[in-house]
Parts: structure tokens; C-alpha cells; sequence
């Protein structure tokens, strides 16, 4: 067990100028569950792959506890890359295809057997220790390849989209099977994903990364409440945040033809005249004296108690999409025309030219 | 049966469209399906008869069926040794409209072997160490251009006869990965890495079906692929230096590099300050040396051991008829292929054809002519040799040309009944 130190590592591919990964400063604690996400190409796995050693480290340092491990190969560096593709073996035992790595590597039967009980017990495979991998279902199969990685005890453990080919169902199921493992073994953990969904509901904490670049590092509820740049706000949450520039006005932002107060030292750290406003579904009600952003109704998504209403507007001249969050049973429909305005005090504010936070405090449904 | 089925293929291939896609591959009938593979795959494939060929069909996501079509084909035009894409099947529904997963298809490999089909019996030690060596050439080859494997296995390989040798065709793309560039020493070992437990562990699995020869150590053999990978690695990429009067290395590295199979196309040569140390490093190399000399010449397309031999017994020919003369060596190619290549192919029953690549028939042949002599203390004629071959060797081989893995039924072992000790096998 040791914590990861991402020391200011770059990662700049030959023939490029801009880095995959840029300066990347991250320390995963010891026994820490650690989502790095971001879109396709923000350099999660080139991250991965540089602590896994797999990748040249261009500046910086990568260390594991207090061991620089920058120049150290891949198999010596004490981690272990679990799911990548384990075969599972007919010919032998469950036991067997757990340990036989164990085996190879010089580790005496005792203790093979003492590591492979102990990860059978954890993955509640001990009744099936004597059986062929054939009697076992695809869920079970699956935990037997974890198996494999947990006997190694390695100080963490690295994780590459595990679940991206699995279906729908065997996905949720094998999230909070990793995440529960995960905790029972205390074992640090660093996770790829571009699933925020996924990293919200298993991290400690979660990396968001854009073009190489780390954006901001959290707890979920931190990412959800205090977003550090409207990147992160529009990327964290789900349906997505809604996003717009607006006219900074006296007292506030031109919200369509009203004004939603803004704090003035929020506004005093603006760019220019206009601010980046962030909203989310559940921070949009539909105005009932008409004032406020006027927006056209394409659709609204019942999903129970609650839906979320899909409207069109112009701002600056754009026509954009606006999520809201609306009573299941009773909202407007298709083609009504409304108002919508925002819940005081739940608007996030950025700066529209470097995309940086203004609003002060975090935003939590409570405040 | 839906509107939304999708086919992207590289050939027009109507009887793709007419294969069951409505059906969870496991449920496709026998008259369709070729052969199931033994073993356990993270996915259904079959192997399925389409026309006159047979494909693999493997059931994968619809981003993993992409990405590993578009990765064998950079490959297959970067020369790599792979299979042969065909189609991604994508939109596919069940008869309740369910979804159903994508498909991709594979071409089967003529006369291409998995390697649960290089043995009866046992697998011997002499194979064994010829899988590894094979696996190693592959390795050495996938690494030069960049590409990083990941689950290098014998399960994802195919092997060819090659003269006497294997040659290797990698099957399973899913995990690879083409650098920009170079691969990093990490990458490599780590492919290595993987080499070394994962062929262990194929290995063990046949040891423990009892299916393994006793003299072979699982271990050795799977760490002797990282000895041939790092021998042939060196030679291939290593630099080397010495006094700039002995420039006549250079020659001699390039013909060591020949005689390995490999051209090099750019040799890195730089000298020190003082001028009088050399060093050379190939910097871009390609395999099929011998392949391409034969192809050129002959016309026959022929794997790269069977090329040398070819060319050798081409060489002997010239040696034999013309030991005087310079004859210009598409001559010699023109009158070996009519008097010698030619006749012998001419001389295979038809129903033979199918058992092995004609450059290995000529291999094999050669190989019993020599040995018949021997044996006999005198040389055997042609028409002799070729009759004899055909007759006495040939005829006993099983047929080799559409092998997609042994009847499963004569592997299937019986879950056991009595009560096994984990503790006793771990």
C-alpha cells in the first residue's frame, strides 16, 4: 500500500508541440480510491500508462510511496494493471488459475495458497477453489481474473476502463463490486474513465483532465458544487449543466428580460462585460409571471416523479438547448412557449474569456 | 430480421448478408458453423463457412469491432504477420428486436494452425521450442513498427509451416496499440512480461490436461521466447562500434541482418570526433528479406524460411548446372522453376492439395530426397524422390489447408467426480 505522486510529469509525443499530458501535479493518498476522467484525447491514459510505465515520462516525476519509480520497468515497479484481459485456463482450478502467476514467480505453495484463499474469501469464490473455471457463470469468471490481480498484493492497483465492453447490466453490477473490493482491501487505486457518472458514484475523489491538462481534483461533491472553470461544471453532472453568456447588468445578469442578482464581488473579478452563467436542471423553474429567458418547449422526458423539460432559446444571437428539471406528471408540453428563471443563489458564475469560477462558496441544494 | 443491420466490409461478399445475423451466435445452426474453438474466450467466436472460404465471426462491442478492424488493417499494410479482416456486423436484432451484439469477421488463414493442433498426442519439445522461437520472430517484428501487443498469447497466434520452422500470425488485435514513433523500453518488456506468464500459463494448462511432454518445463520454454526476442532484438536494432578499418563490418552486419530475413533501409552510420571509431545502428529495417528475392525472381509467394530454402536449392542449381558462367539470375530463376519447381508441383495428386503449402511440399520433398540418399548411400533420382515422397510421405499427412482446431469432442475432459484438493494442485 503507498500513495502516487504524479510530480510535475509531462508526456510529449515525438513530432508534437502540445503535450498529452501537461505538468501533471497529483498525489493519490494511500489506500485512496482515485477516478481520473475527462473527455477522448484529455491524456487519462496516457496518465495511466505513465505510472504503469508504460509511457516515457518527458519532465517530472512519477513516484509510488517515496520511491521515484520514473526510470523503473514496469514489472518492478510493485503495481498491478487489473483486467487486462486475463485468460482463464479449462485444464486447471480456479485455485490454480488464480495462483499460477504466484507460482512462476517463485512463490512457495504455502503461501500461493494462503494468498489465493485469502482473495477467494474476499471475492466469494471460496466454494468454487476446486472447480474448473468452465462451472462458473460470467460474473464469477470475471471475479477470478480480479483474483489474479489481488494474489500479486502489489502497492496499486491500475484500472483502464474495465468496464467500457461489458453490457449495460454486468456494468453496474461490476462497478460496485470493484468499488466495495476496493474498500474492504484498502489497496490505492487509480481509475480511467470517461464516464462521469461512473466517476461520481466510485471515487474518493475524482481528476478531471482536458488536453492534457488538470482542470480540477475533488471529492464528487466537491466537482458538483464548487466546479473550478465551467469545463468542469459543464462535464460533472447529469443531464449536463446549462451553460450561457450573459450581459453583466446593474445588481446582477441579464437573465431574458429579467435580472438574476449576482453578488457584486463575484462580478468585480469579471473580464469584460460579460460573464459565463452555469445553471443546473434542478436550478430552473418555469417563471409563472413570464418574465425571465423566453424558450420554446421541444420535449419534455417523464421519468417518474420527475422529468427533464428540453427547450430551445436565442442568447447573443445562438440558438441553444436548455435542460430543466420538472414535475413528472404535471410540466408544460411540446411547443408551449415559457419563461424560465433561475433559483437565487444557485447560479454559478465563470469569467467568459478564461473559463474560471467567480462565484464564491460552494452551491449545494441545500444553501 | 431488421432494416438496421449494418455491414462494412473490405470485399463485396454477398453470402455475408446471408449468413443468421438474427441469431445470438451461439445459437447458429451446425450446416453454418465450421468448428467451435476449444478453450474459453472472453467472447463467442465461430469459425463459419462463407463461399469456398471460412471466417471467424467473434461477438464484441461495436468500438471494439472498429478499432480492431481499422488495427489489423494499418497492420496488414505496415507487412505485419495477422489475419485478414473481412467485415464489421453492426445494428444487429433478434427476432424480438432485442439488440444483439456486433460482430467481426476475420478471414481464416490458409494453411494456418492454432497451436492446440500442433500435437496428438502431446506437445512435443522440438515444438514447443519452435512455437516460441516463432512467437519471438513475431514479437521482434510487431515491436520494429511501432505496434505494442498486449495479450501476447499462443491462443492469439495462428502458426504456418515454414520449412521446418513456424511462422507466426498474430489473431487477436484488441489490445494492441500503434505507437507514433517508437515503442519505449517499458513497452516492450512489458509485452514481454506478458509473453513470459501468459505462455507459462498455456503451457501448465496443457500440462495440467496431460497433454504436455514430461521433458518440457513450462517455465523454460516461455522465458526462452524472451532469449530468442532479445538475441534477434539486438541484431536488429543494436548499434555497434569499432576501428574505421575494419569498415567491412558494415557488410557484414548487413548480410547478417539478410540472413535473419530482415533489409535494411537505413543504416545510421556516425564516427567520433576523431574519425578513426565507427557506429553503425540499423534505424529502419524490414522483414521478408528472402520472401521478396523469391518473389521477384520466381513469382512464388512463400514464407520467409521456405523463401531461403527455395533460393538455396536455386543456388545449388546454378552452382551445378553453370559452375563456370555469369548467367544472369533471372535466367537461372526461368530454367530452375521449369526443370525443378514446376515439375515436382506438377507431380502432387490433386487430392493432395490441401495438405500443405506448395513451398513446404517442395521443402519436404528436398528434405526426403537428401534423407533418402543418405540412407541409401547413393543419390536418388528425381522421378525416384518425388514418387517416393508423394507416396510414402505426402500421403499420410492429414490435410492441413482449412485447420480451425481439433474436433472438440476429443479434448473435452469430464468434470471429475471425485473430490479434487485444491490445496494438492495450487
Amino acid at each position: 500500500m503507498a500513495s502516487v505522486t504524479f510530480d510535475k510529469a509531462s508526456r510529449i509525443y515525438p513530432g508534437t508541440t502540445a503535450p498529452a499530458v501537461d505538468a501533471l501535479d497529483l498525489r493519490v493518498e494511500d489506500g485512496e480510491f482515485l477516478v481520473l476522467v475527462g473527455p477522448s484525447g484529455c491524456g487519462k491514459s496516457t496518465s495511466l500508462r505513465m505510472l504503469a510505465g508504460l509511457e516515457e515520462i518527458d519532465d517530472g516525476r512519477i513516484l509510488i510511496g517515496d520511491r521515484d519509480v520514473t526510470d523503473v520497468a514496469p514489472k518492478d515497479r510493485d503495481i498491478a494493471m487489473v483486467f487486462q484481459n486475463y485468460a482463464l485456463y479449462p485444464h486447471m482450478t480456479v485455485a490454480e488459475n488464480m495462483g499460477f502467476a504466484l507460482k512462476i514467480a517463485g512463490v512457495s505453495k504455502e503461501d500461493r495458497a494462503t494468498r489465493v484463499q485469502d482473495a477467494a474469501r474476499l471475492l466469494d469464490l471460496e466454494p468454487y477453489l476446486d472447480r474448473k473455471p468452465k462451472a462458473l457463470s460470467g460474473g464469477q469468471r470475471q471475479r477470478v481474473a480480479m483474483g489474479r490481480a489481488i494474489v500479486r498484493e502489489p502497492q496499486v492497483f491500475l484500472m483502464d476502463e474495465p468496464l467500457s465492453n461489458l453490457d449495460a447490466k454486468l456494468r453496474v453490477q461490476t462497478r460496485t463490486q470493484i468499488a466495495s473490493l476496493q474498500r474492504r482491501l484498502g489497496v490505492t487505486t487509480v481509475y480511467v474513465t470517461h464516464d462521469q457518472t461512473e466517476a461520481l458514484t466510485m471515487g474518493d475523489r475524482i481528476a478531471v483532465l482536458k488536453d492534457g491538462v488538470l482542470q480540477q481534483v475533488g471529492t464528487p461533491r466537491d466537482l458538483y458544487e464548487t466546479p473550478a472553470n465551467a469545463f468542469v461544471a459543464g462535464f460533472i453532472g447529469s443531464p449536463a449543466m446549462n451553460l450561457f453568456d450573459a450581459d453583466v447588468v446593474e445588481g446582477g445578469v441579464q437573465f431574458g428580460t429579467a435580472t438574476a442578482l449576482v453578488d457584486r464581488k463575484t462580478l468585480a473579478g469579471a473580464t469584460g462585460s460579460k460573464v459565463t452563467v452555469g445553471i443546473r436542471p434542478e436550478d430552473l423553474t418555469v417563471s409563472a409571471t413570464g418574465k425571465g429567458i423566453q424558450a420554446t418547449v421541444d420535449l419534455v422526458e417523464e421519468l417518474g416523479a420527475d422529468g427533464y423539460l428540453y427547450a430551445n432559446t436565442e442568447i447573443n444571437g445562438e440558438s441553444i438547448e436548455v435542460v430543466v428539471r420538472v414535475d413528472g406528471r404535471n410540466h408544460p408540453v411540446a411547443g408551449d412557449k415559457i419563461a424560465l428563471l433561475p433559483v437565487e443563489h444557485h447560479m454559478h458564475v465563470f469569467d467568459t474569456v478564461s473559463g474560471v469560477r467567480l462565484t464564491q462558496g460552494a452551491i449545494s441544494a441545500g444553501s | 430480421m431488421g432494416t438496421s443491420l449494418s455491414i462494412t466490409a473490405s470485399m463485396g461478399s454477398a453470402e455475408l448478408l446471408e449468413l443468421p445475423w438474427h441469431l445470438p451466435l451461439e445459437k447458429w445452426p451446425k450446416e453454418t458453423v465450421a468448428a467451435l474453438p476449444k478453450g474459453i474466450s472472453r467472447h463467442t467466436v465461430r469459425f463459419v463457412h462463407l463461399g469456398p472460404h471460412i471466417v471467424a465471426i467473434k461477438e464484441t462491442t461495436q468500438a471494439l469491432a472498429v478499432r480492431e478492424y481499422d488495427m489489423l488493417r494499418k497492420l496488414g499494410r505496415l507487412d505485419v504477420p495477422c489475419v485478414e479482416p473481412v467485415a464489421i456486423i453492426s445494428g444487429r436484432i433478434d427476432s424480438q428486436g432485442e439488440p444483439l451484439p456486433a460482430a467481426l469477421v476475420t478471414r481464416h488463414l490458409r494453411f494456418s494452425l492454432p497451436y492446440r493442433a500442433l500435437y496428438s498426442q502431446t506437445l512435443r519439445p522440438d515444438t514447443a521450442r519452435r512455437l516460441a522461437d516463432a512467437l519471438a520472430a513475431l514479437l521482434v517484428r510487431l515491436h520494429i513498427v511501432g505496434f505494442f501487443w498486449g495479450d501476447v498469447s499462443l491462443s492469439n497466434t495462428l502458426f504456418r509451416r515454414d520449412a521446418g520452422a513456424f511462422a507466426a500470425y498474430l489473431v487477436d488485435a484488441e489490445t494492441g496499440e500503434l505507437m507514433p514513433g517508437s515503442l519505449s523500453d517499458g513497452q516492450r518488456e512489458n509485452d514481454l512480461e506478458i509473453a513470459r506468464v501468459n505462455v507459462a500459463g498455456e503451457l501448465l494448462d496443457l500440462q495440467a490436461g496431460g497433454r504436455l511432454d514430461e521433458d518440457i518445463d513450462p517455465l523454460e520454454i516461455s522465458e526462452s521466447i524472451l532469449l530468442s526476442y532479445r538475441a534477434l532484438w539486438d541484431e536488429v536494432t543494436g548499434w555497434e562500434s569499432f576501428d574505421q578499418s575494419e569498415r567491412w563490418r558494415i557488410a557484414q552486419r548487413v548480410q547478417r541482418l539478410n540472413d535473419l530475413g530482415f533489409d535494411i533501409e537505413n543504416l545510421s552510420i556516425s564516427s567520433d570526433e576523431s574519425g578513426s571509431s565507427l557506429t553503425i545502428q540499423p534505424k529502419v529495417v524490414d522483414a521478408g528479406h528472402h520472401t521478396r528475392r523469391l518473389l521477384r525472381l520466381t513469382g512464388i509467394d512463400a514464407g520467409e524460411n521456405q523463401a531461403r530454402r527455395l533460393l538455396n536449392d536455386l543456388d545449388a542449381f546454378r552452382a551445378f548446372h553453370y559452375p563456370q558462367e555469369e548467367v544472369d539470375e533471372e535466367v537461372i530463376a526461368h530454367e530452375w522453376l521449369s526443370q525443378v519447381y514446376d515439375k515436382v508441383m506438377k507431380a502432387i495428386p490433386k487430392e493432395f492439395r490441401g495438405k500443405l503449402e506448395p513451398a513446404e511440399i517442395f521443402h519436404q520433398w528436398l528434405e526426403h530426397r537428401g534423407m533418402k540418399s543418405r540412407e541409401e548411400d547413393r543419390d536418388v533420382g528425381f522421378k525416384e524422390s518425388v514418387a517416393s515422397y508423394m507416396e510414402n510421405v505426402l500421403a499420410h499427412r492429414r490435410d492441413e489447408a482449412m485447420v480451425t482446431g481439433p474436433p472438440t469432442e476429443a479434448f473435452t475432459l469430464p468434470n471429475p467426480t471425485v473430490d479434487v484438493n485444491w490445496r494438492d494442485r495450487i
